[in-house]
């Protein structure tokens, strides 16, 4: 039978198993909207602004391993979409967005809501097509399923022009596709994963130091039972907290810029890094000069492009991060060695206790006004640590990170690498559509949740019973921050005047607003909160002004030069 | 260091734009591109001439293979290679000196002169760059009005060949 290019994208989305569709209409997709409108299978899920599209279609992507779709407009709808895009692509997020696109017989006439989507998008997609002809179209969406979720994920992007989406042709969704040019490594070199395994035994002072990659990859419980096995401290990168347990002994907390003490100097320290599904980012390395200044480094990352970038590494391991740590694990059964390893890390584990003893990450909650970190992590004991938990991006996020304890993968849900102030709420929408009977929080903060705060009422139309976590300091903290330490104080635009009654408006929104001064308040509003369970319940904080991050390290630092208070 | 990139490409539209919009975007320079279909004209062969740290050269050929269009890549300046690249280049000739000073050097830089007026001579030369470079420098006081260069192919010497 003949479909329609709509028709058969419908289809083809259904095939693919897409349950939730985000989007808006205009122009350009008003045939798909058509089919969509027509058929059961795909739920499309109105926003009030693309941006949105993209962060809900990540977070439902985040939360699940499943790969996020969205579908915008021409023109405009493509360009409120790239924010998004670009965000997905830095924290490597499977995610296929589809564009429509003004009829082909007009492309390149500046036509109305005409823009070169492939090419505004070619520098932060994974790969992104034109479909010029409505018989590569099922093709075509089958291959980017395949490349958006492969290898190192990332979003791929789908331009379709709107006079393709009416043309018809049969309708064949191929079962696989085969691409020449695309064959992502995924075992490692067993010869190098030797080689890394005796390195783990003979060292003195290991470190793992994992990221994103190990949930990407839904490594986790290899991560975990490698770690125990050698005894070997970990430390998680910002994308990669919950990929091992936070409660654990083992685990040394967060490292990097705002990374905790222990995990920080453990890395400085280490004679023998580890470093798994992370790419050495400036925010976690500080001056790279300074960098891990006595350790060999094994890296192991599906992402050859990844090794040896920053750092340069001893043993580069290509290979997906469940492969890699497979292998590993059988090698130490045959190796039975880790008795001995546990043995031989017991003065490291001295040393590194010594630094826990700092308790890098205390503080004192007074009478008068809430402090930030009180709030995450009365939070924390309230959600019993098992909430997804989204942000948005500036001091409520390291907060987050610092004072929220995952235990679980999956959960931890934010902008790492493009930090992308606005991700939060729209990110939790697609996290509460995956998790209907989880709770799902967005910590945020009064400067981010403004860039937004318009889908309160995309929140409102599909009962989504998000609690809103905002830590109003008034201020855009990590910016106000930044010039208190670096430019004597000035604070260049960093206040926050003129705010709305945050309160007020989440009601005018239809939700439950709340408004929290006291310290004494926190926990019983938060409980409060938790209990209306089929209710978007939007806490508005107000905290301390002057709170500051820390530890702290400055640009141009080594990891052992840390802030401390 | 300077290197000759070979790629194997789809022929595909966009697919130049992406190698080029990957070097800006990462700051690498190219120094020349060529680019045209083969004897299959599903694939195109680039040749790219660059330069940079063996740091920064591994990480080019690691993005360009990252690229879902880039098929195969080699560095020919890892292994002995053949490289050459043609240039046309006209200049005045309107004495009769001059006019036999420049045929003789199209003589000993083995080019061919391939259109005469009475006032310039077009020759064709082809070679690695410096021997355009050194025929350049040979002219001196001939005045050049025009010099178009194709910019660098490359090709493995003896059986070795970049094929699917
Ligand atoms: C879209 C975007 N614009 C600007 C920034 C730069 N920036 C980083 S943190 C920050 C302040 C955030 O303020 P707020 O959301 O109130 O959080 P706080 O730091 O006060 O917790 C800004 C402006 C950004 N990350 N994203």
């Amino acid at each position: 039978m003949e479909l329609s290019g709509a028709d058969i994208l419908c289809r083809s989305l259904a095939e693919e198993g897409v349950k939730y569709l985000f989007g808006y209409p205009g122009g350009a997709v008003l045939h798909i909207y058509d089919a969509i409108y027509k058929q059961d299978k795909v739920e499309h899920i109105l926003v009030r602004h693309e941006q949105a599209a993209t962060h809900a279609a990540d977070g439902y992507a985040r939360s699940t391993g499943k790969t996020g779709v969205v579908l915008v407009t021409s023109g405009p709808g493509a360009t409120n979409a790239v924010t998004g895009i670009a965000t997905a692509y830095m924290d490597s997020i499977p995610m296929v967005v589809i564009t429509g696109q003004v009829p082909t017989n007009m492309i390149g006439n500046d036509a109305f809501q005409e823009v070169d989507s492939v090419g505004i998008t070619r520098p932060c997609v994974k790969h992104n097509f034109l479909v010029k002809d409505v018989r590569d179209l099922a093709e075509t969406i089958k291959k980017a399923f395949h490349i958006a979720s492969t290898g190192r994920p990332g979003p791929v992007l789908i331009d379709i022009p709107k006079d393709v989406t009416a043309d018809k042709t049969e309708y064949h969704y191929p079962e696989s596709v085969d691409i020449r040019s695309y064959h992502p490594v995924s075992k490692g070199h067993p010869r190098q994963i030797k080689h890394a395994v005796e390195m783990m035994l003979e060292a003195k002072r290991p470190v793992l130091y994992t990221g994103g990659g190990v949930v990407l990859d839904n490594a986790s419980h290899y991560l975990i039972e490698l770690a125990q096995k050698l005894n070997i401290p970990v430390t998680n990168t910002l994308m990669g907290l919950g990929a091992y347990p936070a409660t654990e002994r083992q685990f040394l907390g967060m490292l990097g810029m705002h990374g905790t003490y222990e995990a920080n100097m453990s890395m400085h320290h280490t004679d023998l890094l580890i470093a798994i599904g992370a790419r050495f980012d400036d925010r976690v390395t500080g001056n790279i000069e300074k960098f891990c200044p006595d350790a060999r480094i094994i890296h192991v990352d599906v992402d050859p492009a990844s090794i040896s970038k920053n750092v340069s590494v001893d043993v580069p391991i290509v290979g997906t991060v469940s492969n890699v740590l497979k292998e590993m694990l059988l090698l130490l059964k045959e190796l039975e060695q880790p008795a001995e390893q546990k043995e031989a890390l017991v003065e490291w584990w001295k040393q590194i206790d010594e630094w826990r003893a700092m308790d890098c990450l205390k503080f004192t909650q007074g009478d008068e006004v809430i402090k930030p970190q009180y709030v995450v992590q009365k939070l924390w004991e309230i959600t019993q640590g098992d909430a997804f938990v989204t942000s948005d991006v500036g001091q409520h996020q390291m907060f987050a990170a610092q004072y929220y304890k995952f235990d679980k993968p999956r959960r931890w849900i934010n902008s790492g690498g493009l930090g992308t102030m606005g991700f939060g709420l729209p990110a939790a929408m697609g996290v509460q559509l995956a998790h209907p009977d989880e709770t799902v929080a967005c910590i945020t903060g009064e400067g981010s949740i403004q860039m937004n705060i318009q889908e309160l009422s995309t929140c409102l139309q599909y009962s989504l019973p998000i609690k809103v976590i905002s830590l109003n300091n008034r201020y855009l903290g990590m910016v106000r921050q930044w010039q208190e330490f670096f430019y004597q104080s000035r604070y260049s635009m960093s206040y926050m005047d003129a705010l709305p009654d945050f309160s007020a408006l989440a009601e005018s929104y239809g939700h439950v607003g709340m408004r929290i001064e006291k310290p004494a308040d926190v926990e019983g509003a938060l409980i409060e909160a938790m209990a209306l369970k089929d209710r978007l319940v939007f806490m508005d904080f107000v905290t301390d002004q002057t709170e500051n991050v820390y530890p702290m390290i400055p640009a141009g630092a080594g990891l052992n030069e840390m802030i401390l208070v | 260091m300077r290197h000759i990139i070979s790629i194997l490409l789809e022929n595909e539209a966009g697919a130049l734009s992406r190698v080029a919009g990957l070097f800006s975007a990462r700051g690498y320079n190219i120094t020349s591109l060529t680019v045209a279909a083969t004897e299959d004209p599903s694939l195109s062969r680039m040749t790219l001439v660059t330069s940079g740290s063996d740091q920064v050269i591994e990480q080019i050929t690691k993005q360009l293979n990252k690229l879902i269009e880039v098929v195969k890549l080699i560095d020919l300046t890892e292994g002995k290679h053949v490289e050459r690249e043609l240039m046309l280049i006209k200049v005045a000739v309107a004495e009769p000196s001059v006019r036999d000073e420049v045929k003789r050097l199209v003589d000993i830089f083995r080019g061919n002169v391939i259109d005469v007026t009475a006032t310039a001579y077009t020759i064709e030369l082809t070679g690695p760059s410096d021997k355009l470079e050194a025929f350049i420098a040979a002219l001196a006081d001939v005045k050049i009005l025009e010099t178009v260069r194709s910019g660098v192919s490359g090709i493995a010497r003896g059986g070795k060949s970049l094929h699917i």
